[in-house]
């Protein structure tokens, strides 16, 4: 860990220019920035401690895939206080529920904001989740870390996408599956909801224009339906190249269930998922899912240095059977990016902060290196893993940096 | 024919016909314990789906265990009994602790289950954590038995069918060839006349409420060979449970099996020349349209009221 010891006190706008040539990455101490410096707006920041809401479903349908970026939030700042804290100052959790009901998160958000000032939120999951809450966001100029990949066709100057948008995850698995497969017919499937919807026409778009293959199928589950029977039997009519899937929750074990029953397993079909990561390998089991792929980009078997040392934390604090998904990771990235953000603007004026971050790269992310866009979201690369019956997916392919474009032009 | 040959859309129909009697039997198997409790006592019980998952979590216990003491080839059967002696047990104790209280407030219980769903909702969150788990199947349950090399037929769909045979006639032979049954049934039609005659008819609500509860359970066990095991699990089926129920005639077991194959096949025959989604809507216009004019369902009890 470098130190820069030379400076006393520096406005913001040099240190935060000095820190982007590199030159600060060490510790601050709190007498080196007075509260009354670097608080202006009234937030929830003392001399030694600074407060950071967490905003998750911990209960109803939602938890099984918000758990995991609880804890990995909280992973972030215990790693983050024990180093010292943001610009000296310890972070508080001020965690609320969202209960998977999306009226409660932006009651929650506004909660966070107006009663406990907290300086930043980690939260949301669901894009109807987000959607509830950044008006209250925006309002009240509040900060939020959102993990999920998501369907794209937004940006706030309140929010920092750090999971990947649309095209970052379709186009170069699609690509992939093209040229890898000589594939050229699809058939697309997804749960019917904005995400997998607006998905499948990014998708679509693409393998007609772009791949020169053929749309063959399309079809949308209901949330919650256990029922795959008829939509298999029409696919094995098709006989598609490839599957293309975006089913999640409930729907998702029991599609990959009666697949594999129906005798469709990877032996006989080739398909691609953008909504399976190691959390819900879990509930599916390993043995339903092996040699099909999945598009991320992350994936907890990556052996970067990283990587294994944060696995090695996350399993040390939450247990050794604790898996890590693509999200989870997503939001293991949050409490960092708002740390560097912080100290970058030296201050914790939302304003400042928002303004800090764009442009900062996160070296030691565990899914490599990550650099923050103008448009709030991250260049990242993404990865196809192929899953074996253990759980854990192997990187078979790793795309070069992709760039987001939240608003795809001949996409929408 | 639509540019398929002949023997494609031939197989196609045994493998859709399949899927609609997969279908039919997971209905009959999910709704039968609330037929029995809703159908017979009036209870609208909405924790029923939550005992399906105490059947879920009972097999993916034992299936832990199975695979730690290596027997997990044949684990199911005893999943399966676990599984009912569980919900069963629990069904009792909340007849006798809560619903007994309520028979004479039928919304009232409506709300009373509901609670109960959330609380046990949460206990299953608590114990077993908020991720999705899966109960490892033996190898003989995977895949698929194929008559010829192009029909399918899923393996694990043979085995909800077997059972839900097998638990339809087990409710069958014990509502009318059993004593208890008749017992049941006596309550059922007149209760101030069964206490009359010397039936215990506390006793046979709440071995009738268990009852239902138990089947429940077994549906829930079978369940997790085709889809998922998690707290919130049981909000999966509830709706469809009560659908095929009150389609059905509430009073009427007969009424349940020849909803749920109704629904079934409709739905099944909808969603493949339809979208999935559309043949759902469609499948739900009509069982609404038919019940705005026969609002008893199906098969009206032809009791005196």
């Amino acid at each position: 860990m470098s130190t820069l010891n030379r400076r006393g006190f520096i406005k913001g706008a040099m240190l935060g220019a000095m820190m982007a040539a590199g030159l600060v990455t060490g510790h601050a101490f709190a007498a080196d920035y007075p509260t009354a410096k670097v608080n202006t707006t009234g937030l929830a920041v003392t001399d030694t401690t600074v407060k950071v809401g967490i905003l998750h479903s911990a209960t109803g349908t939602m938890a099984i895939s918000e758990t995991g970026s609880i804890q990995a939030e909280k992973l972030a700042i215990e790693q983050i206080n024990a180093m010292g804290g943001i610009l000296g100052r310890k972070i508080e959790v001020v965690q609320e529920d969202g209960a998977s009901d999306w009226p409660t998160f932006a009651e929650k958000a506004k909660k966070l904001l107006e009663k406990d000032k907290v300086a930043s939120v980690m939260g949301c999951w669901t894009s109807a989740s987000r959607k509830a809450a950044l008006p209250v966001f925006e309002k009240d100029n509040g900060l939020l870390f959102y993990p999920t990949f998501y369907e794209g066709l937004e940006q706030s100057k309140n929010v920092f996408y750090t999971g990947q948008e649309a095209t970052q995850q379709i186009l170069a698995g699609l690509d992939w599956i093209a040229k890898e497969k000589k594939a050229k017919t699809f058939y697309l499937i997804g749960s019917d909801y904005i995400w997998p919807r607006t998905s499948m026409k990014i998708a679509r778009k693409h393998i007609e224009q772009h791949l020169g293959g053929k749309v063959v199928g399309e079809e949308y589950i209901a949330l919650g339906d256990t029922q795959f029977g008829s939509v298999i039997n029409k696919i094995k009519l098709k006989k598609p190249d490839v599957i293309y899937a975006a089913v999640v929750g409930g729907s998702n074990v029991a599609w990959f269930k009666q697949l594999n029953a129906a005798g469709l397993n990877s032996s006989k079909q080739t398909m691609l998922t953008i909504s399976v990561t190691e959390d819900e390998v879990l509930g599916i089991g390993g043995e339903n899912l092996a040699g099909f792929y999945s598009a991320m980009k992350y994936f907890q078997s990556q052996d970067n240095d990283s990587n294994k040392k944060f696995v090695e934390a996350f399993k040390k604090r939450w247990g050794k059977d604790a898996v890590i998904g693509d999200v989870t990771q997503a939001a293991y990235l949050g409490p960092w990016l708002y740390k560097a953000a912080v100290e970058r603007a030296g201050s914790f004026d939302v304003d400042k902060v928002q303004a800090a971050l764009p442009g900062y790269e996160f070296k030691d992310a565990p899914e490599g290196p990550v650099t923050v866009e103008a448009n709030h979201h991250l260049t990242t690369k993404l990865r196809i893993g192929q899953w074996g019956k253990d759980g854990q997916a192997k990187v078979v392919y790793t795309s070069g940096y992709i760039k987001p474009d939240p608003f795809p032009k001949g996409y929408q | 024919m639509f540019g398929y040959s002949m023997a494609e859309i031939g197989n196609i129909v045994v493998m859709q016909g399949f899927s609609g009697l997969s279908m039919f039997t997971v209905l009959l198997l999910m709704a039968l314990g609330l037929a029995i409790i809703f159908g017979q006592m009036g209870v609208i019980n909405m924790a029923h789906g939550e005992f399906m998952t105490i059947g879920a979590y009972t097999t993916v216990l034992i299936s832990k265990v199975a695979a730690t003491y290596g027997f997990t080839n044949y684990y199911f059967v005893f999943a399966i009994a676990i599984a009912f002696v569980l919900a069963f047990a629990v069904g009792y104790f909340i007849e006798f602790i809560m619903i007994r209280h309520l028979y004479k407030r039928p919304l009232d219980t409506l709300l009373a289950t509901w609670g109960l769903s959330l609380v046990m909702q949460q206990i299953f969150r608590s114990s077993f954590g908020a991720k999705e788990v899966s109960a490892e199947l033996p190898e003989w349950m995977l895949g698929s038995f194929q008559p010829t090399p192009d029909i399918d037929i899923p393996i694990n769909g043979v085995f909800v069918m077997v059972l839900a045979a097998l638990v339809t006639f087990g409710v069958y032979m014990f509502m009318f060839k059993s004593r208890w049954g008749l017992r049941v049934r006596a309550t059922v039609q007149n209760r101030t006349m069964a206490g009359a005659v010397g039936i215990n008819t506390a006793k046979v609500d709440r071995v009738t409420f268990a009852l239902g509860c138990g089947i429940a359970g077994i549906a829930g066990a079978a369940f997790t060979t085709i889809a998922s095991t998690g707290p919130t699990t049981g909000t999966l089926y509830i709706v469809d449970s009560f659908m095929v129920v009150v389609f059905g005639g509430a009073a009427s077991i007969v009424g349940t099996i020849a909803s749920a194959f109704g629904i079934a096949q409709a739905q099944s025959v909808l969603q493949f020349f339809m979208t999935s989604s559309m043949g759902k809507v469609s499948t739900l216009l009509v069982i609404v349209s038919i019940l705005m004019m026969k609002p008893e369902g199906l098969f009206a009890s032809k009791l005196r009221k």
